[in-house]
């Protein structure tokens, strides 16, 4: 795979929300301001950038058997490093994330990554994926995050729309309007791929760390 | 000790503030696992039941030892590690002593460790300042809330998959749709708590 290639297939063409259909739920739950959708992308990038470059630094090191509680490890550590900074100079983002920021930890996006890709690359091949991973997963929320708020409450990135700030469709910056605006976007890339993007792809179980044993118990 | 807020806690948890359907923790499993009613059952039990563990498990640590020492910075390292190592070790146990649990269980706990609604019910403990009582009315409340969002919309899935949608709206969108008409109707409990005790 050129480097190329590794730098820009996570924005459009395996896109981890989109296409993969991982991380749905902070995807869900920041997407209702474009602003908080930026902030929490930069976020995950960060965390992303973080993981795979040490991974990727560490991979003869760290033993086979004992990797995943490594890497959750490592993770949670760079969680840590951006709930702090975000803490002491970004504070109203740091509140509007609210309990998203540390759950990054949690997310499967980050964590696959690390057992998919860094660790059998090298490092600089590792940082590009981290690239690509979290700018896909940034368009993926500005995306989620545009529908919401341009319909929901009138404004993009607080800019205020002539028209629709006035007959905005409240529901939409809800809980529901998350679901129904993220099947409109699944919706829209099945029409235009005319349905081969997502033809094989069930709910989050590809590249998750956990579908091995998922599979195993006959869950999927 | 008030019943009263320890049933607004669990009402508030189970109906108004869903986890999976108004807090948007949890939704992968949800959506992986509700397309079989007996899978949803049993990985919602699984569910409350680390639930409840990690809530014993976490919040003694952080009164006791993260506060007592200053190292609230630690909270997010220290909690996934307790996670990780209670549902390693629950199911060791079980595997031992109790392997009727197990068989229905056991399949569940490997994917407890990277759910969200997990390390959220922890986390949401120690940020709602809650005793440890309302914590863990809390924790039950959480994971009845996934049980029966789970329930409910395993039924609805089944219906569903044998829907006739547009060919674009075929399998994840029609289900996505189908979670948002869900999470509207819980929304119609939003006033039961304020009006719960008059």
């Amino acid at each position: 795979m050129s480097r190329l290639n590794i730098l820009t297939k996570g924005f459009i063409k395996e896109n981890p929300v989109l296409i993969f259909l991982l991380g749905m739920c902070p995807a869900l739950a920041v997407s209702t301001q474009v602003s908080n959708a930026l902030g929490m992308g930069a976020a995950t990038t960060f965390v992303l950038l973080g993981s795979n470059t040490v991974i990727a630094l560490l991979r003869n090191v760290i033993p086979n058997k004992v990797r995943i509680p490594c890497y959750i490890v490592l993770i949670a550590g760079f969680v840590t490093l951006v709930q702090m900074f975000t803490e002491a100079y970004v504070y109203t983002l740091y509140q509007a994330l609210g309990i998203f920021l540390p759950l990054i930890v949690v997310n499967c996006i980050v964590l696959s990554r690390a057992e998919i890709f860094a660790q059998k690359n090298t490092v600089f091949n590792s940082i590009l994926d981290a690239i690509s991973t979290g700018g896909g997963f940034t368009i993926a929320l500005l995306a989620i995050a545009s529908i919401r708020e341009i319909l929901g409450s009138g404004t993009w990135f607080g800019l205020e729309i002539p028209v629709l700030a006035a007959e905005n469709i409240p529901i939409f910056v809800m809980a529901p309007g998350g679901f129904a605006a993220f099947g409109i976007i699944v919706a829209i890339i099945n029409k235009v791929s005319k349905g081969k993007a997502l033809k094989k792809k069930e709910f989050g179980c590809e590249g998750c760390p956990s579908a091995q044993t998922c599979v195993k118990g006959g869950v999927e | 000790m008030d019943v009263k807020v320890l049933l607004v806690i669990m009402m508030s948890a189970i109906l108004v503030n869903n986890y999976v359907l108004s807090q948007f923790l949890g939704v992968c499993p949800f959506l992986g696992v509700s397309k079989d009613r007996k899978n949803a059952v049993g990985m919602s039990v699984a569910v409350i039941f680390v639930m409840l563990l990690a809530t014993v498990a976490t919040w003694p640590i952080q009164h006791y030892l993260l506060d007592r020492y200053n190292l609230g910075y630690m909270q997010t390292i220290v909690f996934i590690l307790i996670i990780a190592t209670l549902v390693q070790l629950v199911e060791i146990v079980l595997k031992r002593y109790s392997p009727s649990l197990y068989s229905a269980l056991g399949v569940y706990l490997p994917l407890m460790a990277t759910n969200c609604a997990i390390f959220g019910v922890t986390i949401t403990n120690i940020k709602g300042e809650m005793t440890f009582i309302e914590s863990l009315v809390n924790a039950l409340g959480a994971g009845t809330g996934f049980l029966l969002a789970m329930v409910v919309f395993s039924g609805i899935r089944e219906h569903t998959e044998n829907a006739d949608p547009p060919p674009s709206f075929k399998g994840i969108p029609i289900t996505l749709f189908s979670v948002a008409i869900l999470s509207l109707a819980f929304f119609g409990f939003s006033g039961v708590i304020e009006n719960m005790f008059g």
